[in-house]
């Protein structure tokens, strides 16, 4: 049950409370942290969009991004570490009639889930896949991730991450995303109108969202959260429909942000139905 | 010996990986972890041991990374918790099979659901079918030698199993603990360089992990068991050497006052050490108590066992897993049928407790003392196990 927005003023309510488990508030999420503007640019497209939220169900997986779905006032699973993905394939499959919005990180998604991801996109599973990417395993301590920048130090590559990070919009075209975005957590309009578009279409959709963790990224790579956020203004270019080979993260020659692909192809259960259920 | 420092546990347990000399540190560093990898991770970075350190990208590729390792003939050695351990499941019994000597801590920690990241002895008994050497640790200097003796025995041409050692998560693992460390040479004669029986070389090519038919399959696991049970031999001669090394002397199972107490606790980890107190205390009340702890769990000690609580009347088993729908917890289901066509058969009770990392204080083992007490007159199926502390029951 979804109660209503208190609107008196005198009483501080915020506008979004009414779609927050208020009772598990303060959140985890550090000060300078991205991750909260990215959930509240998430619940206002929910409300924007119109969907029906007493059929809105939330996953998370394991991870500070992770937390959201234990925060959201609505239907929400938080499962086993990278396991977000296929619990929702699940839920939307058990009931079709659902909106499957899969809230998580980089470190559930893109390494121990990595593999979820690829075969959801493959197959076009009708859900929403917003990743908040901070580059790092944030709430464990500040280990490389899957979403490292080469040469990046972390608590396990402390003279560098040698290893390339994945580009993730490429790998969601290339996997079968129907629709693909990039933005970081300051260009929050822009975000809260691909998170609205994105519920209210069907198919796989993805969008990531590049947001500072000032705690494990920052402090070891002399990043300070207000200039992770200078580089968001200054060193991202707004390019929809750029060729996904050019969207690394690489902030020393710009980091490309927009709307990258947008198209139509069956979803899984319309591929199913049509194939399994036609005679 | 060398110094005695006081160190965190998990980063003298990564010094002890360190002196083991491993060729190769492979794991998923990040929770469920404890700060053994993070800081091996430092210690191959800044160069002091000579190693490669991979974090992959989940515990199932950790011990998979391990199995290529080892295969190839290296020393290797990673770590793990919980839900790890549970995602490494796979591979955790097929390193086993294979015959691969890697050794690995366990963080001991709860199984999900709820999600938990507290210590109990879940995940343990989840694997206890796995087929690896595994011993507890009861302390930060337990945990030191045994990183050393886990090599030593793991890597015996006669042995050649993985070894994994159990150690209390949180209440070892992030705790601060005066470590007394070995010496450079003590290492060097207590452990040899690892010389593998079969190793993937172009030169001399074998299979490994292949296809075992119906027709070969039960003789494969029966090879598999029979060196797992008599490496026992092995591991008391690696704890003798120990001892005489060091002048600490481990044994199958540990025995606390025991001799001619009428009432044993029987405790795995470092309750142990807490039972002890308790047993003083209860000793000083004129209670007849002692303890037993079980350090070996694979393979288990039997007459050792048997030997320890021979003169007892009753065996108050502390069990911190449960076996769902199962007569008690795993421990005691172990131990009454250990215990089976005994001669002297002790009146048994069995106490669930302390999970998710809830606390056990000396008070609490004085209750389930006294609860025990009451329970030993009269026993009836449905009273073999109790949950302790448990609001609701």
């Amino acid at each position: 049950m979804v109660a209503k927005a208190d609107s008196t003023p005198s009483e501080q309510v915020h506008p979004l409370d009414h779609l927050i488990r208020t009772d598990r508030i303060p959140h985890i999420w550090c000060t300078g942290c991205g991750i909260g503007t990215v959930f509240s640019s998430c619940l206002k497209a929910m409300i924007s969009s119109g969907i029906d939220l007493e059929k809105t169900c939330m996953v998370s997986g394991i991870g500070c991004t992770g937390r959201g779905a234990g925060y959201l006032n609505l239907d929400s699973f938080h499962t086993t570490h990278g396991r977000a993905i296929p619990f929702a394939t699940g839920l939307k499959l058990g009931n079709p009639n659902l909106n499957v919005i899969v809230f998580s990180g980089d470190g559930d998604l893109f390494a121990i889930g990595g593999n979820h991801f690829i075969h959801g996109a493959r197959r076009n599973i009708d859900m929403t896949v917003i990743c908040v990417n901070n580059l790092i395993y944030g709430m464990t301590g500040g280990q490389v991730a899957a979403t490292t920048p080469v040469n990046a130090k972390t608590t396990t590559t402390q003279s560098g991450n040698p290893d390339a990070p994945f580009n993730l919009p490429l790998m969601a075209w290339a996997s079968g995303a129907t629709y693909v975005a990039r933005w970081t957590m300051l260009h929050i309009r822009e975000l809260t109108a691909c998170i609205e578009k994105a519920l209210t279409r069907s198919g796989f959709s993805f969008i990531e969202v590049l947001a500072p963790c000032p705690t494990n990224y920052g402090r070891r790579n002399r990043e300070k959260s207000l200039e992770t956020l200078r580089l968001y203004r200054d060193k991202t270019i707004i390019k929809n429909n750029a060729d996904p080979s050019e969207l690394d993260v690489d902030f020393q020659k710009g980091v490309i942000l927009g709307e990258f692909v947008d198209r139509e192809r069956p979803t899984c259960i319309e591929n199913y139905d049509r194939t399994c259920r036609a005679f | 010996m060398g110094n005695r420092i006081g160190l965190e546990v998990s980063l003298s347990a990564a010094e002890a990986v360190k002196m083991a000399n491993v060729d190769c540190i492979a794991a998923y560093p990040i929770t469920p972890q404890t700060h053994i990898v993070e800081h091996l991770s430092e210690l191959v970075n800044d160069g002091h041991l000579d190693a490669e350190f991979i974090p992959v990208e989940s515990e199932h590729s950790a011990m998979s990374v391990c199995a290529g390792v080892s295969a190839a003939g290296a020393r290797v050695f990673t770590c793990t918790s919980s839900q790890g351990l549970a995602l490494m499941n796979e591979i955790v019994h097929i390193v086993a099979s294979m015959r691969l000597p890697i050794v690995t801590i366990l963080a001991n920690r709860s199984l999900s659901g709820p999600l938990s990241i507290w210590n109990d002895h879940t995940d343990v008994m989840s694997i206890r079918d796995c087929g690896w050497i595994q011993v507890f640790a009861n302390n930060g200097q337990e945990v030191f030698d045994h990183v050393l003796f886990g090599f030593k025995v793991a890597e015996n041409e006669n042995v050649m199993l993985p070894l994994m050692i159990h150690i209390d998560g949180f209440i070892l693992t992030h705790v601060i603990e005066p470590v007394e460390f070995w010496e450079k040479d003590q290492v060097e004669k207590y452990l040899p360089v690892f010389k593998p029986v079969h190793s993937l070389h172009p030169d001399k090519p074998v299979t490994m992990g292949a296809f075992g038919m119906p027709f070969i399959f039960s003789e494969a696991k029966v090879a598999q068991d029979e060196p797992l049970i008599q490496s026992k031999s092995v591991i008391t001669a690696a704890w003798k050497e120990l001892g005489d090394i060091t002048g600490r002397y481990y044994k199958p199972v540990e025995t606390y006052r025991n001799d001619d107490a009428e009432t044993l606790f029987i405790t795995q980890g470092s309750y142990g050490d807490t039972v002890s107190l308790v047993v003083d205390e209860l000793r000083e009340e004129g209670k007849s108590v002692g303890l037993v702890m079980d350090r070996l769990w694979r393979p288990f000690p039997f007459n050792e066992f048997r030997d320890a609580v021979k003169n007892a009347d009753n065996l108050i088993i502390i069990d911190r897993a449960i076996s769902y729908g199962g007569q008690g917890g795993p421990l005691a289901i172990e131990l009454r049928s250990v215990m089976y066509g005994e001669k002297n058969q002790p009146a048994i009770t069995n106490f669930i407790c302390g999970l998710a990392g809830r606390d056990m204080t000396i008070k609490d083992f004085k209750n389930i003392y006294q609860r025990a007490m009451e329970k030993v007159k009269g026993i009836t199926l449905e009273e073999d196990y109790e949950y302790y502390g448990v609001r609701g029951k």
